[in-house]
């Protein structure tokens, strides 16, 4: 399998995401900005940083980027596409996943591990979790509050689509939602950094719950 | 032509930003302010302003969590 993974100006996880993609035995893609096309991949991530360094709103210049048009069109169509921190708030600005990420409601970026549940196996990117299993995942993040308006809430819990949940939640998120997954399941957004943890070397793999699922494929 | 564009959060929703500035007005002596609320202003030198909507709708502000208006200032 060969996993994509987008690299925007200002991107600074996506060397993680490349070295993840190669700890779960996939093929890693360089997506660059400016690419017309995902070079024939099966999955995309969009990873983690300060694209565009955050000008506007995080992910609001990004969503634009050349490469965005092919992955939209990707998405849309079923390809299993995972956003991770500032890849979320790409992904909510290109309207392929629901709400915004507002600043964290202390007012402080928070970067530590926080305990999450994956409160879905039913996307390609949980589909090898347990129901209800707890992982430990970093967060760093600024703007990580997950709004989205009373009546998508709903929608969200009532469709199984919020995919992880804080037991703690770091920043004021609403119903503690860390992740949330798109109508057709397909695409989700995380702020958790699965690929933080992918190595026991740097203390942990538990990342890899999240990542190797893809192999998998969804059990929708 | 001159625009200048105002970019708010939307009523009700959590400003945190906002909410910082008013809690350190009163250490700084400053008393009786009873809500802060912090947008962004963008001012826009350009031919038309026939487009400025659909700038604001499409990027500018992101209307799930703001609210704009925009006005001609010269």
């Amino acid at each position: 399998m060969r996993i994509g993974v987008t690299i925007f100006p200002g991107s600074n996880c996506d060397r993680d995401a490349l070295y993840a993609v190669e700890r779960i035995g996939a093929e890693p893609v360089e997506l660059w900005h400016a690419d017309a096309d995902l070079k024939g991949v099966d999955a995309v991530i969009v990873p983690g940083g300060f694209s565009y360094g955050d000008y506007l709103r995080p992910g609001a210049i990004a969503r634009f980027a050349r490469v965005m048009a092919p992955l939209e069109d990707f998405a849309r169509s079923g390809g299993p596409t995972l956003g991770v921190c500032n890849g979320f708030q790409v992904l909510t600005e290109a309207h392929l996943l629901p709400g915004a990420l507002l600043r964290n409601t202390h007012m402080r970026f928070v970067c530590r591990r926080v305990r999450v549940r994956v409160e879905t196996t039913r996307t390609p990117w949980t589909s090898s979790c347990e129901p209800e299993e707890e992982l430990e995942l970093p967060v760093a993040h600024n703007e990580g509050n997950y709004f989205a308006d009373a009546a998508t809430l709903t929608v969200l819990e009532d469709e199984d689509r919020v995919v992880l949940r804080y037991l703690d939640n770091p920043n004021g998120s609403a119903n503690d939602i860390a992740g949330i997954c798109s109508e057709g399941r397909n695409v989700v957004g995380i702020m958790p950094h699965p690929e933080r943890v992918s190595d026991s070397t740097l203390g942990s793999e538990e990342g890899l719950r999240i990542l190797r699922s893809v192999l998998v494929g969804a059990r929708v | 032509m001159k625009i200048r564009v105002l970019v708010r959060p939307k009523a009700g929703i959590l400003d945190p930003q906002g909410e910082a500035v008013r809690s350190a007005l009163p250490a700084l002596g400053f008393h009786g302010v009873r809500t802060v609320h912090v947008g962004r202003l963008i001012e826009m030198e350009l031919e038309t302003a026939d487009e400025v909507d659909a700038m604001c709708r499409r990027l500018l502000a992101n209307p799930t969590i703001e609210d704009y208006k925009w006005e001609v200032v010269g």
